[in-house]
């Protein structure tokens, strides 16, 4: 058993055998049932950086949403001097470190791909160093060169024509979750010896395909291990031993973080459950009296803040597809142990009160683990954050538990992924919305008029009839899910060759396990279309070429979002059958296969893409984001809504389920007190459902618009919703999905 | 339900699944279809009618009730309000018998209007009440003319409803829809106070600013709306107002 001095006063054996963070926090930390009362205020130095940074946001947004870009250097772990939020403030920061030289400048990354870095660079006005061109294009191949290297041209087509879109082809995969809290713990020397180790057991000699990649890549993780210390001491830390208090403990784990959000640009770059395990440090600290709770919050405060600072270069049409210019930098908080015992502890209040010293963010990704068993107080905290800045999301950590243990992060925007045990391919979605239009018309896109999936007999009748669309739908999904699996295991093979994750795989185990993430867009419309052919009748509207280009329906029919089963049960069966025909194929590395349905605010885009629907949604305009009803189709309320939701189940769509729901003040409650408790039932019921994601704004229709129309005003600045999976600044959006978001039917029945 | 018993038909306007403000906690509100009184500020006028509403069986609308039951935790449970419910009593007393035998809490939000102590509906009455845990009772105006010119309606028999609620010592929350220009009057506001303190048996008592929101529905109906022109009490004025009612002394609600 190894013996570190740093360790002194902690308890537990295995943890110390092996590297084991799960064993050390469940021997150490201290649940909190108590309320919010002992929380402290920012301190001087906080509100001072925190004023520094909120006006060189400002000054971004002046700017066109980009303060700086680098166009010279590559970006890697060391490849940038000290930087600071504030050269002349420095001393005040209590977490240092800055993914380039100065803050909110964005590296150049081409290892996603070249075209991809300068495009973002001359978006926003920067003219890359031709000299990185020559490199990216004569010298090396990046992923995306990669990939259309070997994409067939039917994948090329379905990618073309959106069939299957937001393809992680062109930039970094992300949704991996380095163990960052490894590094506090153990210190990097530890974990370098450790993979040292796992080196020389790799293989038994014989040099099988498999045996060579996994020892180049331990390789790769060793030096990035190297790398990370090089790059603390250029900060003045030495992180080769572990943290010996709990400000060293946020230092080294951010340090970690920092190394991953340096050489990747993944779509998710998500921070991991971090809270239960700095709170041991933080609570050895206030007991030995080395620390005060002002320090300890200002601790969580600076180190919230950088998270709050993580940018990446992106081009027009990712920003369009992902608005908001979101990084996923998700941090969860609460949950249940698999004793039973709440892992809530005082860190976890802390982290949401920076939401009250610091003012609503989108960053980081804030996710409260929710159970009906949490402390009372916890939740009503929870609930009371979420009223007041309408920037946390909830996820059942009863679903989740079972399938991931205690010890899980959410990798994404709602993914969870076993913390430094397990790795995520992120897949993007197929848009089974159009698919059903690829159905009804024999793989015509009705758009493009382009032949892109299987010439199929279309559908000829006037007459939408249910069993024959039934039929034509499956042979299409088939030919869709082959499609769409096969195109992802181009991505991650290239990925892998490319721009493989060394920083954050350094910090998993050698032995990972891999989940093989797809996703589903479109999925209100195809229930309520379905539901519309079996309860109502559908016209088909055909062209000159007898192509079906709309639908006119008429009758009533059952509506996914009403607690319905008629309609709620069309899509349990539709999951069931995408899932089912997704894990019939070989999937890269043996990775499991899972599906999901979120779609983030790339609802307005994939809408664009598709035609007219037959419930009634027309053509180009923005499908329902995630997992929520229709526009307008929910008409008993919000619980009928989050019923219908909550019959979807989870462990069919490991990947998860995102649902967003706006509550106006005055429909939650008269007054404070009774907003917050009547949110904590909301919950309590939809998960004790088994549900498993809800995203929750508490503002009125008149504030968006308001946000809208006067985005200048002071108090929009910082006037954060929630979307689905994650959060935004709501002027950061375009106008369009602003005005998508208004017009999704907020909840406010007086 | 006794086997071979037809279940009891009622009309309804619409379904909330999630009410929050009309009774304690979250709740599943029932509109029920058709009220007496025309009251000028209404905000559902589409459900006056008497002759319409969407029929439903007292044991079919429990079980639709039922599936929000996770939802209701402690406090919250099923608030039939309206149109005014107490025009539809034999369909109330099977869907609340149902629900007091899944211990379920229940509320009716009415406004009084079809109260009266003579047979047959005084005996219904207090069957009812019986199995309803909490009124919502709204008092339109103190004054029997302006009641009247208010909502159509005198006011003695709501008034009676009160102080027979009182006697029977059964939980209450008063509301008061403060009107410009109707019943936003020191004068009717001091007497609407003296009247709710003497009762005994009000747990909370709100005072409801008059909205606009209701508009469109009247033009809908194409009805000529009454109120056209008068503004939404200004806050400051709302905030006076509950000071001069002591809205803020009943607050037995918060132990119930």
């Amino acid at each position: 058993m190894v013996q570190k001095e740093q360790w002194g006063g902690f308890k537990g054996r295995l943890w110390k055998e092996e590297i084991n963070t799960r064993d050390f926090i469940q021997s150490n930390y201290t649940p909190y049932d108590g309320d919010a009362s002992f929380l402290a205020e920012p301190t001087k130095a906080t509100e001072t950086l925190w004023g520094i940074l909120q006006g060189l946001q400002k000054e971004e947004r002046a700017k066109g949403g980009v303060l700086d870009m680098d166009t010279h250097i590559v970006s890697g772990i060391n490849s940038h001097a000290p930087g600071y939020i504030s050269e002349e403030h420095k001393d005040l920061e209590k977490v240092v470190g800055l993914q380039t030289d100065k803050p909110l400048k964005r590296a150049f990354m081409p290892f996603g791909g070249i075209k991809m870095a300068e495009e973002a660079c001359r978006t926003h006005g920067y003219e890359p160093d031709p000299e990185l061109h020559k490199i990216f294009t004569e010298y090396h191949k990046t992923h995306n060169q990669g990939v259309f290297d070997a994409y067939t041209p039917e994948m090329k087509k379905a990618r073309h024509n959106k069939i299957i879109t937001g393809l992680p082809d062109t930039y970094g995969r992300g949704r991996i979750v380095g163990d960052y809290r490894r590094v506090a713990l153990y210190g990097i020397d530890f974990l370098m010896e450790k993979k040292k180790e796992d080196f020389a057991n790799c293989g038994n000699g014989t040099m099988t395909d498999e045996v060579i990649r996994q020892r180049e890549e331990i390789s790769m993780q060793y030096r990035a291990l190297g790398e990370m210390k090089q790059m603390a001491a250029s900060y003045g830390y030495d992180i080769s031993q572990p943290a010996k208090d709990a400000r060293e403990a946020v230092q080294w784990l951010y340090f970690g973080y920092l190394a991953a959000i340096k050489t990747q640009n993944g779509a998710a770059m998500s921070v991991g459950r971090v809270s239960t395990f700095l709170d041991i440090y933080i609570q050895r600290d206030l007991k030995a009296g080395t620390l005060t709770e002002a320090e300890a919050q200002e601790l969580i405060d600076h180190f919230v803040m950088k998270c709050r600072m993580v940018k990446f270069a992106r081009i027009t049409s990712y920003t369009q597809l992902f608005s908001g210019d979101p990084v996923w930098a998700t941090l969860e908080v609460g949950g249940l142990g698999q004793d039973g015992r709440s892992m809530v502890t005082k860190t976890d209040y802390r982290f949401l009160h920076t939401l009250e010293n610091m003012g609503p963010s989108p960053e980081p990704n804030m996710t409260v683990l929710y159970s009906s068993r949490l402390p009372e107080n916890f939740k009503s905290y929870a609930a009371y954050i979420s009223i007041k800045t309408s920037s946390v999301q909830y996820e059942n950590d009863d679903v989740m538990r079972p399938v991931w243990g205690d010890d899980y992060s959410i990798c994404c925007c709602v993914s969870a992924t076993q913390t430094g045990k397990e790795m995520q391919f992120f897949g993007a979605r197929a848009n089974l919305a159009k698919c059903l239009l690829y159905a009804i018309n024999g793989g015509v896109d009705c758009k493009t008029r382009e032949q892109v999936g299987p010439a199929y007999r279309p559908i000829t009748s006037e007459y939408l009839e249910y069993d024959e669309v039934i039929e034509k739908y499956d042979a299409m999904m088939d030919w869709l899910a082959g499609l769409y699996v096969n195109t992802l295991n181009v991505i991650q093979y290239m990925h892998d060759k490319y721009y493989y994750e060394a920083a954050e795989m350094a910090l998993i185990d050698t032995d990972v396990r891999r989940t093989f993430a797809t996703g589903i867009a479109g999925f209100s419309h195809v229930i309520d279309s379905l539901s519309a052919i079996k309860y109502a009748k559908v016209k088909v509207i055909r062209d000159e070429t007898g192509l079906a280009v709309d639908y006119e329906t008429t009758g009533e029919f059952p509506k996914y979002g009403n607690d319905d089963d008629r309609a709620d049960e069309i899509g349990v069966w539709l999951l069931k059958t995408f899932l089912d025909k997704i894990k019939k194929h070989h999937t890269y590395r043996d990775s499991e296969a899972t599906t999901s349905i979120l779609t983030i605010t790339s609802n307005v885009v994939y809408g664009k893409a598709t035609g007219s629907m037959p419930d009634g949604r027309k053509a180009g305009e923005p499908l329902s984001p995630g997992a929520n009803p229709s526009y307008g189709a929910e008409k008993n309320g919000l619980l009928a809504s989050l019923n219908s939701v909550a019959k979807l189940p989870y462990e069919w769509a490991l990947d998860g389920i995102s649902n967003t729901q706006t509550i106006s003040p005055g429909a939650l409650g008269h007054n404070d007190d009774e907003r917050v408790e009547n949110l904590v039932r909301v919950m309590d019921g939809y998960f004790d459902q088994g549900a498993h994601h809800l995203n929750v704004n508490v503002f009125g229709i008149e504030k968006l618009i308001d946000a809208m129309e006067h985005p200048e005003k002071e108090e929009y600045a910082n006037f954060t919703i929630r979307v689905s999976g994650y959060a935004v600044k709501f002027i950061d959006l375009t106008r369009e999905q602003q005005l998508d978001v208004i017009a999704r039917s907020a909840h406010e029945r007086m | 339900m006794e086997a071979g018993k037809k279940s009891a038909v009622g009309f309804i306007h619409s379904v909330e699944s999630f009410g929050s403000v009309d009774g304690p906690g979250v709740r599943y509100v029932i509109f029920m279809q058709g009220c007496r009184l025309r009251c000028q500020f209404c905000h559902n006028p589409d459900t006056w009618n008497r002759h319409g509403g969407e029929p439903v069986t007292a044991e079919e609308l429990f079980e639709q009730a039922m599936k929000y039951k996770t939802y209701w935790g402690k406090k919250g449970g099923i608030t039939v309000s309206g149109g005014e419910p107490l025009l539809q009593m034999d369909f109330l007393m099977e869907l609340f018998s149902r629900a007091k035998e899944e211990g379920v809490h229940t509320c009716i939000d009415t406004a009084g209007q079809p109260f009266s102590r003579q047979e047959p509906f005084f005996g219904k009455f207090r069957k009812l009440m019986d199995m309803t845990d909490l009124f919502l009772l709204d008092i339109k105006h103190m004054d029997a003319e302006q009641h009247k010119i208010l909502t159509g309606a005198p006011n003695e028999n709501i008034l009676d409803l009160a102080r027979y609620l009182a006697e029977q010592e059964k939980p209450v929350w008063i509301r008061h829809v403060l009107v410009p220009e109707r019943s936003d009057y020191d004068e009717y506001l001091l007497r609407l106070d003296e009247f709710v303190r003497s009762l005994g048996n009000v747990r909370r008592f709100e005072v409801l600013p008059y909205h606009t929101l209701g508009i469109y529905k009247w033009e809908e109906l194409r009805i000529p709306y009454p109120l056209a022109g008068i503004d939404p009490p200004a806050k400051e004025r709302v905030a006076y107002v509950n000071k001069l009612l002591h809205t803020d002394a009943y607050r037995g609600y918060l132990e119930d």
